[in-house]
């Protein structure tokens, strides 16, 4: 697979490390009342689809950023690759 | 019918006119009592143990494709009950002493060769790591043996000892381990389980569940709306897909592991040998094909195939142990898919709906599990108790706190 990378243009994934479901930067309030139930669905429960799927992947062996990639889960084709900081800025995650 | 020497001789002698085919096609019916989603190893194996060990009735398997099409024909066909932890390791060892009586209960030859698997180990750590399981294993009645690189090397005089990052310093053997012809085994649970009234409905594919109050009351299939006292899942691969169709989010990811055969060779390996620290393992079949593979790829799958990073780093691995490989030429590649889960362990279980059970989350050692998760899941969906070797499966172990995690690494599937 082929990742095209949005500051290095194309590059091997197997420099990337795969760091599962996009979802996680979706981090929960752990001040919610319902905290403790939440976090474990954060940490344990996936949506596992088959067909299109936001992943994250970190640039390990090259410049160490994180990107959101979506990906189809039984072609394996990438449709979209963005930072993960400008997806997590648009989630409202930082400022 | 019962197969035996004096029938084969027997046929052979009459023109082979004699034998009928090992199961029938039924079309499916309108009620029964259990529907087992899934016509793999797992499935065909409850779904057995149902009607011969729980006497259950009205019993169907429901399979999209055709029986053994899918993780149970893509194995690498090994069996052993070399695990660490209180939770898996009587299950683990129940399954393989099951094993061992398999053909006889089946009256079915699936090839079952005790030929023994060997972890190889290359430190100080990892020797003290390799006892302290070996002692674990002995503890719950199975068996394991701390072998010198002088005794591995009599037994496997093709390996590098010499290797200049991972130098074989010893290795774990347990010798009750080996392989088993993986297609035979679904062959012989679909055969004993029609033998004992059990439906086999093949190309039937289930695209939904009906819920109503909480209760499963049947599933939507292919074949038309069939109606189910009790339904269990046994889909492992495709579970993520499944249960999403009842509302569930699992604690699994799905991925695609790789596998590999080359050409027959003469006899060169007597028996498995796994090193854990090159993420290669290698046994010979019976027909004389070097079967191997290594870890899974790492992302995300549905695909029953690979990448080729993950063939090279599988090849590198075997080259680094097993020079010799590198002058037999590759004959087959294939992928399947694993329910990976969070903690590297299965889980059979009641779902929150009535009615509706699990069995999966297998990741790559459900072939081994095959008999015992059968028996447990039956025993589960027969009795609604936990079999006494299966209580630690249970879906809420993540949020209690109660993890079976061998490796220790935590909520990442891809590292387990």
């Amino acid at each position: 697979m082929i990742l095209n990378h949005p500051l290095l243009g194309p590059r091997d994934a197997a420099e990337f490390t795969y760091m599962g479901d996009a979802k996680l930067i979706d981090r929960p309030d752990w001040q919610s009342t319902n905290a403790a139930r939440e976090f474990y669905e954060y940490g344990y429960l996936r949506d596992n689809p088959a067909g299109p799927h936001e992943e994250l992947w970190f640039h390990e062996a090259g410049d160490r950023s994180w990107l959101v990639v979506t990906r189809d889960t039984v072609t394996h084709e990438i449709s979209k690759v963005e930072l993960a900081r400008d997806v997590a800025r648009r989630r409202g995650r930082s400022t | 019918m019962r197969y035996s020497g004096f029938k084969v001789i027997k046929e052979a002698l009459t023109g082979h006119k004699g034998w009928t085919p090992a199961w029938r096609e039924p079309e499916p019916q309108s009620h029964y009592d259990m529907v087992i989603i899934g016509g793999g190893g797992h499935g065909l194996a409850t779904a057995y143990y149902l009607a011969k060990e729980f006497k259950q009735k009205r019993i169907a398997v429901l399979e999209k494709g055709w029986i053994g099409g899918g993780n149970v024909g893509r194995n690498t066909t090994i069996i052993r009950s070399n695990y660490l932890l209180d939770g898996n390791e009587p299950f683990y060892e129940f399954s393989l002493k099951l094993w061992e009586g398999l053909e006889q209960d089946l009256n079915y030859n699936a090839m079952i060769s005790q030929r023994g698997i060997l972890n190889l180990i290359h430190s100080d750590a990892q020797r003290d790591a390799f006892i302290r399981r070996g002692n674990a294993m002995i503890l719950n009645g199975a068996d394991a043996e701390m072998l010198s690189t002088k005794q591995i090397k009599e037994r496997y005089p093709f390996l590098n000892t010499h290797d200049a990052r991972f130098p074989i310093k010893g290795g774990l053997a347990q010798h009750r381990g080996g392989t088993v012809r993986h297609d035979a085994v679904a062959w012989g649970y679909a055969r004993g389980a029609d033998s004992h009234g059990v439906d086999i409905i093949q190309n039937c594919e289930v695209t939904g569940f009906r819920i109503e109050n909480g209760k499963c009351l049947g599933v939507e299939t292919s074949r038309g709306f069939i109606s189910a006292g009790k339904v269990g899942c046994a889909v492992a691969g495709s579970s993520g897909r499944l249960m999403a169709k009842a509302d569930m989010r699992l604690p699994i990811e799905s991925h695609v592991l790789q596998a590999f055969v080359s050409e027959g060779l003469k006899p060169v390996l007597p028996g498995v040998v796994t090193f854990g620290a090159g993420h290669f393992y290698v046994s010979q079949s019976d027909k004389g094909g070097l079967v191997f593979g290594g870890d899974i790829d790492g992302y995300n799958s549905y695909a029953q195939r690979g990448n080729l990073p993950v063939v090279e780093d599988v090849c590198e691995g075997g080259m680094a142990i097993f020079p010799a490989l590198g002058r037999a030429r590759l004959l087959r590649m294939w992928g399947g898919i694993m329910d990976m889960s969070m903690d590297g362990s299965p889980i059979i279980d009641r779902t929150h709906i009535d009615g509706l059970y699990f069995n999966g989350g297998w990741c790559y050692g459900g072939f081994k599990a095959t008999p015992a998760s059968g028996l447990c899941f039956a025993h589960l969906l027969a009795k609604d108790t936990p079999h006494p070797t299966a209580t630690a499966y249970r879906f809420d172990r993540f949020e209690r706190g109660y993890m079976i995690d061998e490796k220790g690494v935590g909520n990442q599937p891809n590292l387990h």
